[in-house]
């Protein structure tokens, strides 16, 4: 069992938990995952790590309550505990050595795994734009935390109650257009953002590394659920990834994928809140 | 006098289109009675072949001779002082190839059903309450085991006996390994897995699940943290694609993925949050046993139509012959000297059939089968919703990659020696990890033979 020492609502639907799992903690690096299983007859689900803390023996994990598992998990409290708790796998993510200035691209959710990818470079002396996109002024997670590890922090929300209005890309665009020379994009959110970001680094060809959360069951290259067409090739992401080139991944095919199971979750969550959303 | 009758006793099953559409065990054991019947037609032999045939040496004519004398508690204590697992290898084992294909009844007629016997031996003794099983002084030897199948339970079995303090590290969340996400609930109950782990957990062994190792702790911090030998039972790892077009299509699976599904995560269970397709006509690819659980697995789960597709003919099906049995009596079609060139899907990326070329059998092989030629222009299209590949595994690269000093060979298995001992000092590994995909009883014979091994090893250190 793995005790929720914190939990924070960062928004309506994103929740924050540092778990205490002192075997994680002790591994953990940005890049990697954890699996939970939330109780007896849960599904297991991965999740990117956001945050560790070696001496306490803590994992931080920030999810979106999206289906069953993530809303299960949500109404736990403090004090509660987690079945199941194993990590971390998975890659964790590489830079070459002598890279100088990043661009870190978060949507959504995904900010709470940029924001390590960021925190790691950051704390290496690598100059880093943190660009962090959201729908809406009130869903605008970890600003202060995000700002801490960034040289700049841009904002940006689709209906533009808060910061620049539009798209990550756009600002991303904007600032590769302004003569900034980016030795890396990393892109972590939605899948078509991910792919989105890709089109736009493409033309410059700046190598793009994304973050992919396929449907896995085991998480440690087993099963062959999170398979995905990387430059024509198959590859797993719980053992090979979750990072790989943007240039290579077949967005589209994992968009697909990913949507395998949808009518069943939407049975599922209406079992849990008696139809309402 | 022996029982002389040709063919094996009888042994109930439940009825075949029943069980189609049911998870409980299909056969259901010998009566007592039966099993008395049994055991009188072994012929108590002097050469006792059986016994060389079992990859961890159990006595065989012995306690078959006390099942004759409805002496069954002593039966069942003959087995398990070689074989710690007596309940699983009497329903999982490949006997045809191992005791009973030795057996002298099985020139003329039928074997002694030995498999048949352990089963009864086991499930009595079960029944009873079990045996009590007592806890053994510790000789202050620290070991570990990774993984906790087949392989890694007999090595831990084995090692606790003789007092060692044995820490087995598992990657799921349930101990068990292939027993529990790999082999389905009709042919191994489930409830009988735990059994004889709850039974190693009272000898003394500590499990501690959701420990990856090669992740969150390496072998060589195992070996720093006191553990004076480890046994490496990891098992098979990434599943096998056939590298056509489709595989990546939704409603394609690796039977490891589907089976672990059921069996592991109980997504045939209503009220299990694990989800898994309903599907209509599925095709299986593979003939060995994971491809015959495979598909009699979507038939419990509701499909309309079952195939098997293999590129070889029915003599050179590589599982069970009663699996094969079994599947063929559930309605299941086998679509022999067939090969998939292609998976097909509709514009949302779904499966929507396999295409097939028809094949015949050319010259013998190196593995001394006749290897299969496609029969040019023969293609067609199976209309299927899913498609479960089931052709094999190869060694999961978590532990090899992150310990220096453990050899592999080309195909990537851990390189043992005749004692199951690795390249590295005080590291010893058996079962698939060893061996690629194979049975569980040769598993077991790995961990027991590895257990003793160690044993020699730290006594002599």
């Amino acid at each position: 069992m793995y005790k929720i020492v914190t939990k924070r609502q960062l928004n309506e639907q994103v929740v924050l938990m540092e778990v205490e799992a002192p075997f994680v903690a002790k591994k953990a690096q940005a890049g990697q995952f954890i699996i939970f299983r939330v109780d007896e007859k849960g599904e297991r689900i991965p999740l990117t790590i956001a945050d560790y803390d070696r001496e306490k023996g803590t994992v931080t994990i920030i999810f979106q309550t999206v289906g069953e598992s993530t809303m299960k998990l949500a109404m736990l409290n403090e004090g509660d505990s987690i079945l199941d708790f194993v990590g971390p796998l998975g890659v964790a993510t590489h830079f070459e050595d002598g890279i100088k200035k990043v661009a870190v691209v978060g949507g959504g959710v995904g900010c709470a795994i940029a924001y390590p990818q960021a925190k790691a470079l950051f704390n290496k002396g690598v100059e880093v734009d943190l660009i962090a996109g959201f729908r809406s002024k009130d869903i605008v997670i970890l600003e202060d935390e995000m700002k801490k590890v960034s040289t700049n922090l841009y904002i940006t929300t689709d209906d533009g109650t808060y910061g620049t209005k539009g798209f990550v890309t756009n600002v991303l665009k904007e600032l590769i257009e302004k003569g900034n020379k980016y030795d890396a994009v990393v892109a972590i959110g939605p899948v078509p953002m991910m792919k989105f970001v890709c089109d736009v680094t493409k033309p410059y060809g700046i190598k793009t590394i994304v973050s992919l959360n396929p449907i896995m069951v085991d998480g440690t290259g087993m099963c062959g659920g999170c398979r995905v067409s990387v430059g024509g090739k198959v590859k797993y992401a719980c053992v090979d990834g979750p990072d790989f080139d943007g240039f290579e991944v077949d967005f589209d095919e994992l968009m697909r994928r990913n949507a395998s199971y949808k009518e069943q979750e939407r049975e599922h969550v209406c079992r849990l809140t008696g139809g309402v959303r | 006098m022996a029982n002389m009758c040709p063919e094996k006793t009888p042994v109930a099953e439940q009825d075949p289109k029943v069980r189609a559409r049911n998870f409980k065990e299909v056969c259901l054991g010998y009566t007592a009675e039966e099993a008395m019947n049994e055991a009188k037609r072994c012929l108590n032999c002097k050469t006792k072949p059986c016994v060389s045939g079992c990859p961890v040496g159990v006595r065989i004519p012995e306690f078959v001779a006390k099942v004759a004398e409805g002496e069954f508690e002593e039966a069942y204590k003959i087995i398990t002082s070689t074989n710690g697992l007596p309940a699983i290898c009497g329903r999982v084992c490949p006997q045809e190839n191992q005791c009973e294909g030795k057996c002298v009844r099985g020139i003329k007629n039928e074997p002694v059903g030995i498999g048949r016997l352990e089963r009864f031996c086991a499930d009595y003794m079960m029944a009873k309450g079990g045996e009590t099983v007592k806890k053994y002084e510790s000789n202050g030897h620290k070991v570990a085991v990774v993984g906790s199948g087949p392989a890694g339970l007999t090595c831990a079995g084995d090692l606790a006996k003789l007092g060692y303090e044995v820490t087995i590290f598992e990657a799921f969340h349930t101990a068990g390994g292939v027993l529990m996400y790999g082999i389905p609930e009709f042919r191994l109950p489930k409830a009988i897995v735990q059994k004889e782990i709850d039974n190693l957990k009272a000898m003394g062994v500590n499990i501690m699940t959701n420990m990856v190792i090669g992740k969150v702790l390496s072998i060589d911090e195992l070996l720093e943290d006191g553990y004076e030998a480890i046994f490496v039972g990891s098992g098979a790892g990434l599943p096998r694609f056939m590298g056509i077009e489709g595989e990546t299509l939704v409603g394609v699976y690796s039977a490891n993925e589907y089976l672990t599904r059921i069996n592991l995560m109980k997504a045939y269970l209503e009220d299990y949050d694990t989800p898994i397709k309903k599907s209509k006509v599925v095709a299986v690819v593979g003939g060995g046993n994971v491809a015959m659980d495979a598909a009699r697995s979507a038939m419990r789960l509701g499909a309309e139509k079952v195939y098997i597709v293999y590129r070889r003919s029915l003599d050179e099906l590589p599982a069970r012959k009663e699996e094969v049995h079994h599947a063929m009596e559930e309605g299941i079609e086998f679509l022999l000297l067939n090969n998939p060139v292609k998976v097909i899907g509709d514009e949302n990326g779904n499966v929507t059939g396999i295409e097939c070329i028809k094949m015949e059998l050319g010259e013998p092989d190196e593995s001394g089968r006749r290897s299969p030629v496609p029969v040019e222009g023969s293609n067609y299209v199976l209309d299927v919703d899913t498609v479960i590949m089931s052709i094999g595994t190869s060694p999961n690269p978590l532990i090899r990659s992150t310990t220096p000093g453990l050899e592999t060979n080309k195909r990537g298995c851990l390189i043992v020696d005749e004692n199951e001992a690795t390249t590295k000092q005080g590291v010893y590994a058996g079962g698939d990890a060893v061996t690629g995909a194979a049975t569980v009883i040769l598993a077991m014979g790995a961990g027991k033979k590895a257990a003793a091994a160690i044993d020699k090893y730290i006594s002599e250190k």
